[in-house]
Parts: C-alpha cells; sequence; structure tokens
C-alpha cells in the first residue's frame, strides 16, 4: 500500500496520503479496513469541509475497499458531509445544559446574521449552519458552539458576531 | 457424550448440538421453525431483525436464536407466552414503517413478511405517525427496487460481500434515514446479483422483467434444468396458462446450492423474443411462406434425400447447439447414421480437432462440484471462469477464500474476486504451459510466477488442472491439453474439462461427434467436424437449435458457407433475419422450457425435466420433430412413444461408462504446439439464441451495444 500505485490520478494530496497510510500502519496487514473513518476525515479536510464522489472513490481505490463500503462509513458519521457545505462548518450544541442556558437564542441570531436555516450554507459558500446531533462535552461553558473544530464557549449574540467577524 | 456435544431442551424436549451451533440450527434440525427475517443459513449472523427472540432459562431478557451459541443444559422456549410476546412487539416495530401495499406488491402471497405478520401482527397498529419514505433507486435491468418496503435485515448486502465476493450494495445513512443503497448512480452487475431477490424477505428488491406480470398463486411451478451452461443448475419455472413468465431457483446442495446465475434466471425473457417462430416456414424462389408440418418436413425430407443421392451422402452437415438435450443429441446422431453421413458435430466453438481421438468419451469436470469447494490447489487454464460457469466459479471462490492457492493461465487478466495464488497472462497458452512442465521436472529458468503454481500443485492433497472454454476453442488445444495432462501426471493432480455448453457432456455420449458414435465408441470413418464442415462448403446442412452465426467459432464464415448451400434446414426456436437469408426450411421447435428433456451436466449427472410452459404456436418439442424426419426418411426404429423411451435406449448402449479424464494421447501433440492464436471469448450474454435474446440481461452493463457478438484478442 503505497502513494505510488494508487491514487494514479492524483486526486488525494500528498499530505492526504501521508496521512492515510499514518492510519494504516496502526492495524495490522489486510485490515486497512479500519482506517476508513482517519482516510475520510483526511480527504474531508482536503476538500475544505465536504466529500464528493471523487474523493470517496479515490479513498476507496486507496484502501482496496468497494466503494460502497465508503459510502456506507460517509453517510453514518454525522461529521462527515456528503453534500457540498460552506467552508466553515458551525455546530451549536442544542444538548440539556446548553438548551437550559438559552442555546436557543443563540441559534436563532446565526440564523438571522447568515440568512440562512440550520442545516444550509450561506450562498457565499462561507459559512455553514450544521445541525449538531450530539452533546459537545462543554457543558461548564454552555452555551457554546464549535466552529471548525475549535470550541467558543459563554456566548453572547456580541460574542457570536465578534468570532464570525474574525473569521476569512 | 463426547465433548463436542451439548445437552439443551427446546420446548421442553432433550436434544443434543454441536458446540458453537446457534440456537437456531438447532431448532432448524428439529424442525421446531422460529421466525426469522435476517438470518439465511448461507450467509453470516447479522441478528438485526430480532424476530427470532426466544425465551432461554435464566436468561434476563429474551435471546435471538440466530446470535446465541448453544450451552450445555439451555432450556430454549420457542413458543412460550414470553417468546411469544417478545417475537410480536418486534412484529408491531417491524410493521410501523411498513407499507400496507400487499396488493400491488409483487411479493404479495409469497413475503415472507406477510406471511409472518399473519401469525404475529396485531390487527391494527398502534401507531398513527406518519410512515418513513425511501425513495427507489435504479439499480439495473434486473432487479426492482420498492425501498420503502425494506425491513432493512441486510441479507442483500451480506450476499454481495460474501457470496458475491464484492460488495454492491450497502446500508447508507443512520437511524430511521438508513436504507439498503449502492454507491452514488451505480448498478449491481454480478453475475448472481438476482438472487437478492429471492433472499429478500420483503417486496423490496423483485425481478424487474417480472414485475405486474403476475400474482405468485396464479402461477405452477415446474421444476426446469438450466441449459446456459454446464452447472446443469436447477431450477423452477413458473408457468402462467402455459406461458413461462419467471425462473428462480430450486435448492440442490450438490448442484447450485441455493443460488442460481442471472443468466439463468433472466435468458427466459429471451423465450418469447419478437422473432420466435410460430409456423413451419419454407422459402421458395427467395420467398418465406408459412407452410405445414407436412409440407415443411417433406419438403426437408425431400430435399436431403436429394442431395444424398446425387451429391452423396458426405455432402450433408449437422450442427447442433451444444445446449441440446440428451434425446435430441440421440436421435439427431441416428438421424445421421440414417443419412449415411458422419459429418455431425456439437463442439461449435472449437477449432482445433487434431488430438480429437485422445479425447475421453466425455470430458469432465473432474470432481462433483461440491468437490471444488474442497480443492487446496488448481492452476485453471484458459477460463474467464465467471463469464462461462458462474456458479462453479462461486464454489472455486470458496475453495480460495478458505485459502486454497488457485492460478491463472488466461490470454487476459479477468478479475476474479478472491484472492488469486499467481496470475500468468499469455495468449500462447502452450508456450506457458511448456514453461511450467519444464518448471515441474526440475528446470532451473522458471520465474517466480510459475514456481508458486508448480509448488502449489505439488504441495496440494487435492490438485487439479481445470481446462476452460478459452483453451478448448484455442487453435493449439491438441497441445495445451497434452501439456496440461502431463503438468497434471508431474505434479499428481487431477485433470478436468469444464465442457463448453449446457449439454455438451450429452452431446459425446450420444456420439453428436464425427469420430465417434454413442458412447464412445470410434467409428471406421471419420467425418468433418464442426469447423472443417463450415470451411468445406458443403451442399446440405442441418441445424439443430444454433446460430452458427454466433454459436460458430467463425461466425461470418459459417455464415457464407450457409448462404452458398443448395439446402439449410433449420431446426430452432428462432427465426432472424440472418438466418432468413441462408435457411430453406425453418422447423419451429419448443425451448428448453418446453420441451422434455435429460441434460448431463460437467460431474455427469443425469437430470431429466418434464416441458414446463406450452411450445409457442405450432412449434413441437424438437424430439418430436427428429422423430417425424427419422420416419420420412424411411429409417427403422424411429417410431418411439415418449422422450423416455429415447432416453432410455441410448442409456442402455451406453451401459456403464464412467467418468475418466485419462489423457491417452500422445504428447508429441505438446511439441507441435505453439503460436499465440487466437482465443474466442464470448461475453457471458452472448452464448446461446436464447441468452442472446433476453431483453433485461442484453440491458446489463456487460452487454453495452457496442459489444460485438465475439470478442478477440
Amino acid at each position: 500500500m503505497g502513494a505510488d500505485s494508487k491514487n494514479q490520478d492524483g486526486i488525494l494530496s500528498a499530505h492526504v496520503c501521508l496521512e492515510i497510510d499514518r492510519w494504516v500502519a496502526k492495524f495490522p496487514e489486510g485490515k486497512q479496513r479500519s482506517a476508513l473513518i482517519g482516510a475520510l476525515q483526511a480527504a474531508q479536510h482536503q476538500n475544505k469541509g465536504f466529500l464528493n464522489d471523487e474523493l470517496m472513490a479515490a479513498v476507496a481505490d486507496y484502501l482496496d475497499l468497494p466503494v460502497i463500503q465508503v459510502y456506507e462509513v460517509a453517510t453514518f458519521y454525522s461529521m462527515f458531509e456528503t453534500k457540498a457545505v460552506g467552508r466553515h462548518s458551525i455546530s451549536v450544541c442544542t444538548n440539556i445544559s446548553c438548551m437550559l442556558n438559552g442555546c436557543d437564542r443563540i441559534v436563532d441570531h446565526l440564523e438571522k446574521k447568515l440568512g440562512i436555516r440550520t442545516g444550509e450554507s450561506t450562498a457565499d459558500g462561507k459559512f455553514y449552519l450544521k445541525q449538531e446531533e450530539e452533546c459537545l462535552a462543554a457543558c461548564d461553558g454552555a452555551p457554546m458552539m464549535m466552529i471548525d473544530h475549535v470550541y467558543y464557549e459563554n456566548l453572547s449574540p456580541d460574542k457570536v458576531d465578534s468570532i464570525l467577524d474574525g473569521l476569512e | 457424550m463426547s465433548e463436542d456435544f451439548v445437552n439443551i431442551e427446546i420446548d421442553g424436549v432433550p436434544t443434543t448440538a454441536r458446540k458453537g451451533q446457534m440456537i437456531i440450527q438447532v431448532t432448524d434440525e428439529q424442525r421446531v421453525y422460529v421466525p426469522r427475517f435476517c438470518y439465511h443459513e448461507k450467509l453470516t449472523v447479522a441478528a438485526n431483525c430480532r424476530m427470532c427472540l426466544v425465551e432461554v432459562e435464566n436468561a434476563p431478557k429474551p435471546l435471538p436464536a440466530c446470535a446465541t451459541p448453544v450451552a450445555d443444559g439451555m432450556k430454549v422456549f420457542t413458543r412460550s407466552e414470553y417468546a411469544r410476546g417478545a417475537q410480536k412487539a418486534v412484529m408491531e416495530f417491524l410493521l410501523i414503517n411498513h407499507p400496507l401495499d400487499c396488493p400491488i406488491c409483487d411479493q404479495g402471497g409469497e413475503c415472507e413478511l406477510q406471511d409472518l405478520a399473519m401469525g404475529y401482527g396485531k390487527d391494527s397498529s398502534r401507531f398513527t405517525e406518519r410512515k418513513r419514505v425511501v425513495k427507489d433507486k435504479n439499480i439495473g435491468p434486473l432487479i426492482s427496487t420498492d425501498m420503502t418496503r425494506c425491513i432493512q435485515c441486510t441479507r442483500c448486502t451480506r450476499f454481495t460481500e460474501e457470496i458475491a465476493g464484492f460488495q454492491e450494495l450497502g446500508t447508507i445513512g443512520r437511524g430511521e434515514t438508513m436504507q439498503i443503497s449502492t454507491y452514488i448512480g451505480k448498478t449491481v452487475d454480478h453475475e448472481l446479483s438476482g438472487n437478492v431477490i429471492d433472499l429478500c424477505p420483503v417486496g423490496a428488491l423483485n425481478n424487474k422483467p417480472f414485475r405486474f406480470r403476475a400474482r405468485s398463486w396464479e402461477m405452477q411451478q415446474v421444476p426446469l434444468v438450466s441449459p446456459h451452461d454446464c452447472t446443469g443448475a436447477n431450477l423452477f419455472g413458473h408457468v402462467l396458462r402455459g406461458k413461462l413468465l419467471r425462473v428462480v431457483p430450486r435448492t440442490n446442495e450438490a448442484i447450485n446450492e441455493t443460488w442460481i446465475s442471472d443468466r439463468d434466471r433472466y435468458a427466459c425473457y429471451g423465450i418469447y423474443a419478437s422473432d420466435r417462430v410460430e409456423q413451419p416456414l419454407v422459402k421458395s424462389k427467395g420467398e418465406w411462406r408459412e407452410a405445414s408440418w407436412e409440407d415443411a418436413l417433406a419438403r426437408a425430407a425431400a430435399g436431403l434425400k436429394k442431395i444424398s443421392t446425387e451429391k452423396g451422402p458426405g455432402q450433408i452437415g449437422m450442427l447442433a447447439s451444444p445446449n441440446s438435450t440428451l434425446e435430441e443429441f440421440h436421435l439427431y446422431s441416428r438421424l445421421a447414421d440414417g443419412l449415411g453421413t458422419k459429418n455431425i458435430d456439437h463442439r461449435l466453438r472449437q477449432t482445433d480437432f487434431s488430438d480429437q481421438d485422445a479425447d475421453p468419451v466425455y470430458p469432465w469436470l473432474g470432481t462433483d462440484i461440491a468437490g471444488l469447494e474442497k480443492l487446496d490447489a488448481a492452476l485453471i487454464v484458459g477460463s474467464n471462469l465467471r463469464n462461462e460457469v458462474p456458479l462453479l466459479a462461486h464454489r472455486i471462490r470458496k475453495a480460495a477464500v478458505a485459502g486454497a492457492g488457485i492460478s491463472f493461465l488466461n490470454p487476459r487478466e479477468y478479475r476474479y474476486l478472491f484472492p488469486v495464488a499467481a496470475y500468468l497472462v499469455a495468449n500462447d497458452l502452450a508456450g506457458e504451459l511448456a514453461a511450467l512442465v519444464a518448471a515441474a521436472e526440475g528446470g532451473k529458468s522458471a520465474n517466480a510466477e510459475q514456481r508458486k503454481i508448480i509448488a502449489s500443485l505439488n504441495d496440494g492433497t487435492a490438485g487439479m488442472i481445470l481446462l476452460g472454454h478459452l483453451a478448448q476453442r484455442h487453435p493449439a488445444w491438441a497441445g495445451i491439453r497434452a501439456l496440461a495432462a502431463k503438468l497434471a501426471g508431474l505434479t499428481g493432480v487431477s485433470l478436468g474439462y469444464i465442457p463448453d455448453g449446457g449439454n455438451a457432456v450429452a452431446g459425446c455420449l450420444a456420439g453428436v461427434l464425427p469420430h465417434r458414435d454413442a458412447g464412445g465408441k470410434s467409428t471406421a470413418d471419420a467425418g468433418l467436424d464442426a469447423h472443417a464442415m463450415l470451411a468445406s462448403n458443403l451442399s446440405a446442412y442441418l441445424l439443430l437449435g444454433c446460430e452458427p452465426e454466433f454459436d460458430c467459432a467463425n461466425g461470418e464464415a459459417a455464415r457464407k458457407s450457409l448462404a452458398a448451400a443448395d439446402l439449410v434446414v433449420a431446426i430452432g426456436s428462432f427465426a432472424s433475419d440472418t438466418m432468413k437469408e441462408y435457411a430453406d426450411v425453418i422447423l419451429p421447435i419448443g425451448s428448453y422450457a418446453e420441451s422434455p428433456g435429460t441434460y448431463v451436466n460437467a460431474e455427469g449427472r443425469w437430470q431429466s425435466v418434464t416441458a414446463a410452459a406450452a411450445p409457442v404456436g405450432q412449434s413441437r418439442p424438437a424430439w418430436k420433430v427428429l422423430r417425424v424426419l427419422g420416419n420420412l426418411l424411411d429409417l427403422d426404429g424411429f417410431d418411439y412413444q415418449d422422450s423416455q423411451q429415447v432416453r432410455d435406449e441410448l442409456a442402455e448402449i451406453l451401459g456403464q461408462i464412467g467418468p475418466d479424464n485419462a489423457y491417452h494421447g500422445d504428447y508429441e501433440h505438446a511439441d507441435a504446439a505453439g503460436g499465440a492464436g487466437e482465443a474466442h471469448d464470448v461475453p457471458m450474454y452472448r452464448t446461446d439464441a436464447i441468452v442472446r435474446r433476453s431483453r433485461p440481461l442484453q440491458e446489463t452493463e456487460q452487454e453495452s451495444p457496442a459489444s460485438p457478438a465475439v470478442v478477440s484478442f
């Protein structure tokens, strides 16, 4: 398994290939299916936040898996996007602690500010307001949100404005 | 009681079970029915439908019988109030989202969910929420989808992964939105894919060409044997008012297990093609007209007699489809005797006959079909295995997955979906075999792949060299066979053939060969083989069930020879435009579904079936047509009452002929061998007249319209 024999059309970047190799090396030979989640994360990152047909096929090819197995995993986990989304992924935690501390106000504010509903992306492709499924485990800082894997806690609408304005 | 067994009790009845067995396997053996959807004896255990919940004493909750191994002293209750309660609760869940569209569902009447809902379902649902709706997918021309009906048992996905060997279907999404799908925009293309229809316990996956054609309870179920390849797969034909509407597998563990190939399943839609002949046809002054059977048969008999007396019986050539029945072969061979010609053959795609005298009485597989699974080493020479014999390929795949070293020597690399020990690619099959023989004799020049093959054959206790269709059609066949036999001898493995055609073994037994009579007896004067017949521009040709322009090695040359002949009598089910150009008389016969007959498969197993469907129009079973033709030619002993009598007569002639592939030829053929030559690979869905006319098969991915009838390389 190496970058020389696979990924011949160069869809995956050299960095992603290295990252996948690193994951594959963690598992016994022939168990490269176990490296799939790591591989998909790397591929999604390369593509600024979402997977597409071409990338999933390239990952399947690279790991020598049937492409449907890649699709199964990509559609199962909420951290993978299989449709085009904005490049900054915003997840507002709406589980119990955040709910008690007014996360609804934060969601409303974001929706108004960005002009989109939860689950949608802005027309300029900058922001994606993701439907977060689970508690993000930062209850002590509720209400909170996660943007591109970074936690922002003790939110207020003003604070949200300044965070968003700070993003490119 | 040995260590391998445990004592358990099922519904109060003590019994013994093997360690490691699941409860459901034991209850099945004891004929105690436990309801199930996801469990299937040929697939791995998923335990995701939960329908098979049973009560086990001292267990804190009901346990799935399919995923609970037996333990000593276990007391299982499959029908206690507690167990029934659990099963009923699961059924209630399964029905939450299942549409109540049984009246318009093809599965209605043969549906596992419908059947079990009768026993375990409630009269009315407690759920008032909206049902889940899932979009249907187009997964190809063979399988229709109604995914809203799916209960996510995942039998189909497990089938594609475990049996087919390449996962094409998967479960996408999660929770309530989980659904069965192919990858974005893909179809299901595997040659065994149709089996997911039978596996699907509901109406989510169904037979697409059969859609809305009939209800299951209206049809009659009649046993058939597939004539499309030498496996002899057991089928059931489902017949409505004399018409064959669909084909499903008939379980036979020794042959096809519970599977059939897509070719076996969907070829039947070619039977009623638009160029099916319903009435005898004769050509006079270049114009075709419908004729009575008397006219047409008299014209055929008179024509043959005329050629025989004026030009000699040696000017008559007789070709037969290798898918004809044993009875048809026997009568055809007797007809040749009566006409005084030995120009008769069923080996239509073979080109090298130089060593035919060394052929076994009937070249056979060399093992029974189930034995293929137990091989631990095999070299398969000249075979596009999955195309040629999908079900035998499945058996060999099982051996390979279990660790057997399966190697190939082929003109090009095919995809096998199992671990291949070594792969040699060369057009010059004989040359490569010669190198392998040299390696086996201790030659030093062998390369790594060659050494690997020799080592695996030497080490194997159940090893085999299998000669496929491409080898048998190769211009250097005699050399290939001699070398393969030599290699088999050197490495101590057996030699097997994959007979080319559904009933080729019967063709050999019945003497539809230019150099032999029935039972393999050599004839004094050998006639012309199939290839020579078409190359020598004979005056008259008799065709049985074949279209030489597609079924012979060199189709174009065959067509020209036929067009130049004075008389061509075609006994067949179809009249293509090409056939109408070269033929003079067309005698319509019943297809395999409309004729009684016997098929002898690759392992030499005789299987007789009766006619399932009514012959179309005026067509008659071929054995009857040949009988009358024999009578009109004033031949003795053509007064058979039924086809069984024909079979019994041949069986008596054959006596006790056993299978024997031992090579009695001359190894000097090996020296004469060589040259790359051309091997003909016929696409999977172009192999015979019926398959070629099956619209669903022609619409599959393998058969893009651009692909030529015969691929050569």
